[in-house]
């Protein structure tokens, strides 16, 4: 376990993290730095950090996320927030209310930070031009999910030490994924070496102009891989043709032990959760020795502090 | 990933003939080899051992079988790419038997089936089932295609990994479209990844609607519902961009009107990977046929005006059109006995069709090269069969045809458990006298 020293003359230059595109590879270590921090505050006994004491952090999900929604908001109330979590999907949405009248009703009780999920690409950007405060995107659409990215990033370079020089595969419904678009600009930034694999139905069209390879055959793909990441598989992708059947889904593209054994033989498993165990991955490697999916979960409180704290910089009156 | 296609294999039934056996002095037509000379034809232990004018005059050891072929035209056997079977669900109209029989006696080795059988054929354990009793019945090689579609049902894909694996060695929805262009693009991508072929039915359902002949003249006095060649048309061209944006793998199942050889011309030239059969009735006959509502002559897509089929022909000959296949397709009494309109589509070929295709060679349309090319070596070619050639080494699979010998075709005497031939008491020029798979003797006449 490295635990990379922190720069303390480094100033966070954004107001919000909408993506992790716009963010300079400085950047992106600059906030790995603070969650190494963070990843030590969260062990202690005394946890509490006092950086957002009397600020007010709105978790506003547009989309239901039991994982990442309590992640942010332990993040926030470690770093001393009063943190509020709005599930929109059952409130005034139903009512009529358009993402921007929503906007503008929670801008009124003045929030200093909102974290926002929605179901379609492009909404926390909108948001974030309607409000006065902070926001940070939780996931928008097939778009980023840019602390997933971060946390992913953190959990490697705390078992392997770096990124750059790396070859990282992700696998599996990438058309779809959020994290998987997130983890390709991050992990591009950085150095590694991202190869994308799945189905030709659920790789994106244009792939390779975004600076990865892409393999349908998923043991070729996985050969040299240091990191495979393996993403979630909605079962409603059975119903559009995208692919035909769980069981010829996961004979290709499920991870086993033994397609594992075409990567690095020290490589390492990962998945943003929540997992379909049978599906696209088996059980025996998802709860194996080679799996950092638990860590990943604590590794995903810490950049949630980092980031909170990274913005409080810029809050008002900060 | 390119899963291995176990086809049914020959059981001890069909095992090689004990001793070496020579065929002598025969004219060999052998498309893979560009050859066509006389010369004779060496079958031992399963195999061909030689075939070609250098083996001619090569004196034989003791033991050795001689059949003097002189006069006769061997060819590889015949790969037909269209057999409808009643095997599961209707086998009151053809099973595996009395299909491998028909098949032999036309010279046809190695079938592949369409899926829509009762169940139809879309899960790996199905596969098995044709392939077992195929193995148990069939004296001729039998290769299944799968379904396209869950259920021929249009909307979900079938498990292309698993059921190649299996041994289907393509995907179809045979009579039915994929209407949906977004299946029919998923499904194309899809099968990329298994280097998996798509064999489609290219009409647009809701276009024909319930059309039953070719829309025109001769639909119009005889007051039958039409069908605009269009159908036909938007449906391969659909397809044809479809290809092209997911480079995907595709043969239409039957053409059968002038404008969609110029459509196949074009995205050949674009080098798509694409092929197209036509089947020997649109080859031989016209709408004018049908006659007074003659039901066994009633097909889909529908028979054309002698124009398409002249554009059929020249198709085959030049090239654009890929392979010939009989659309083998059993009807009964219960399901032809209707009136046009509402009878079944499709009638049985496998016995005619290599005389039927000998007539477009005797009126020297075709050379016999290019049409033993396309009924056998271009469609074992493009399923990945082991079959369509007589080069030395390989399967000894082939069809001994007297080219000239007459017969007029008695519908009794078919062997197909179904009787709906197009071709009754038609007259012939030219007949298999024997056929071999595996070395084995399947067929012969006197």
């Amino acid at each position: 376990m490295t635990s990379a020293p922190s720069n303390p003359t480094f100033a966070f230059p954004h107001r919000h993290l909408l993506g992790i595109e716009g963010l300079s590879h400085l950047e992106i270590l600059a906030l790995l730095d603070k969650a190494e921090e963070a990843v030590h505050v969260s062990r202690q006994v005394e946890k509490k950090k006092n950086v957002l004491r009397g600020r007010t952090q709105i978790n506003l999900f547009f989309e239901a996320s039991t994982r990442t929604q309590s992640s942010f908001e332990i993040a926030g109330k470690r770093l001393g927030a009063d943190v509020m979590n709005m599930s929109v999907a059952s409130s005034s949405v139903k009512k009529g209310e358009t993402l921007i009248d929503t906007a503008a009703t929670l801008n009124a009780m003045r929030p200093d930070i909102l974290v926002v999920r929605h179901h379609a690409a492009g909404a926390v950007h909108l948001l974030a031009r309607k409000v006065s405060c902070s926001v940070i995107n939780a996931g928008d659409g097939a778009h980023e999910h840019p602390t997933q990215a971060l946390l992913d990033a953190l959990t490697i370079r705390r078992h392997k030490g770096r990124i750059e020089g790396l070859t990282v595969a992700i696998c599996g419904d990438i058309v779809h994924s959020r994290v998987a678009r997130s983890n390709i600009l991050l992990l591009n930034a950085l150095g590694a070496r991202v190869k994308l694999i799945g189905p030709s139905t659920l790789l994106p069209s244009g792939a390779e102009r975004l600076g990865v390879e892409t393999f349908t055959d998923m043991r070729k793909g996985l050969e040299g891989a240091d990191i495979v990441m393996m993403l979630r598989l909605q079962r409603e992708r059975m119903n559009g043709s995208f692919v035909p059947s769980v069981r010829e889904y996961f004979h290709y593209w499920g991870l086993d032990q033994e397609k594992l054994a075409f990567a690095a033989p020290d490589a390492l498993v990962m998945h943003p959760g929540p997992m379909n165990r049978g599906v696209e991955i088996d059980p025996e490697v998802a709860d194996g020795p080679q799996s950092l999916i638990a860590e990943q979960v604590e590794m995903g409180v810490a950049v949630r502090m980092a980031v909170l704290e990274a913005l409080a910089e810029h809050l008002p009156n900060a | 990933m390119t899963p291995t296609s176990p086809a049914a294999r020959p059981g001890d039934r069909r095992s090689a003939e004990h001793h070496p056996t020579v065929f002598a002095g025969a004219r060999i037509v052998d498309p893979a080899r560009d050859l066509d000379a006389v010369g004779s034809v060496i079958v031992a232990e399963g195999r061909i051992l030689a075939a070609g004018p250098e083996v001619l005059n090569q004196g034989s050891p003791e033991g050795w079988e001689v059949v003097d072929a002189r006069g006769k035209v061997i060819v590889p056997g015949l790969v037909d790419m269209r057999v409808f079977l009643g095997e599961p669900g209707h086998e009151h109209r053809e099973s595996f038997a009395s299909a491998s029989r028909a098949a032999a006696a036309g010279g046809v080795t190695t079938l592949v089936t369409m899926p829509d059988t009762d169940p139809v054929i879309d899960d790996p354990a199905l596969v098995d089932f044709v392939l077992r009793r195929a193995r148990e019945e069939a004296d001729v090689r039998v290769h299944p295609m799968a379904a396209l579609t869950k259920g021929q049902s249009g909307k979900e894909t079938t498990e292309f990994g698993l059921l190649s694996e299996a041994g289907a060695v393509a995907f179809t929805d045979a009579r039915r479209s994929v209407a949906s262009s977004l299946v029919m693009r998923r499904a194309l991508t899809y099968a990329r990844d298994f280097g998996a072929l798509i064999v489609h039915h290219v009409e647009d359902p809701s276009l024909a609607g319930v059309g039953v002949a070719t829309e025109g003249e001769f639909a119009t006095r005889m007051g039958l519902p039409g069908i605009p060649r269009e159908a036909e048309t938007i449906m391969l061209e659909r397809d044809m961009r479809l290809v092209a944006l997911t480079r995907g793998r595709y043969h239409a199942s039957q053409v059968s009107t002038a404008d969609s050889v110029e459509i196949l011309a074009a995205a050949k030239a674009r080098g798509l990977d694409v092929t197209a059969a036509v089947s020997i009735n649109h080859l031989s006959l016209n709408e004018l046929d049908i006659g007074t509502y003659r039901s066994f002559l009633k097909f889909s897509p529908p028979l054309r005006s002698e124009d398409d089929r002249q554009a059929m022909i020249e198709g085959l000959a030049s090239g654009v059109i890929d392979i010939v296949v009989s659309g083998h397709d059993p009807q009964d009494v219960e399901t032809k006995r209707h009136p046009f309109a509402e009878a079944a589509d499709g009638a049985v070929g496998l016995e005619t069709l290599l005389a039927a295709a000998l007539r477009l060679v005797h009126d020297e349309r075709i050379s016999w090269k290019r049409m033993v090319e396309a009924l056998s070596t271009k469609p074992a070619e493009r399923l990945g069969l082991e079959a369509g050639r007589l080069t030395p080494g390989s399967r000894a699979d082939l069809a001994v045809i007297d080219p000239g010998r007459p017969w007029l075709l008695d519908k009794a005497e078919l062997k197909s458990r179904s009787k709906n031939t197009p071709f009754e008491d038609a007259k012939f020029a030219g007949r298999v006298v024997r056929t071999l798979v595996g070395g084995r003797t399947i067929h012969s006449i006197s």
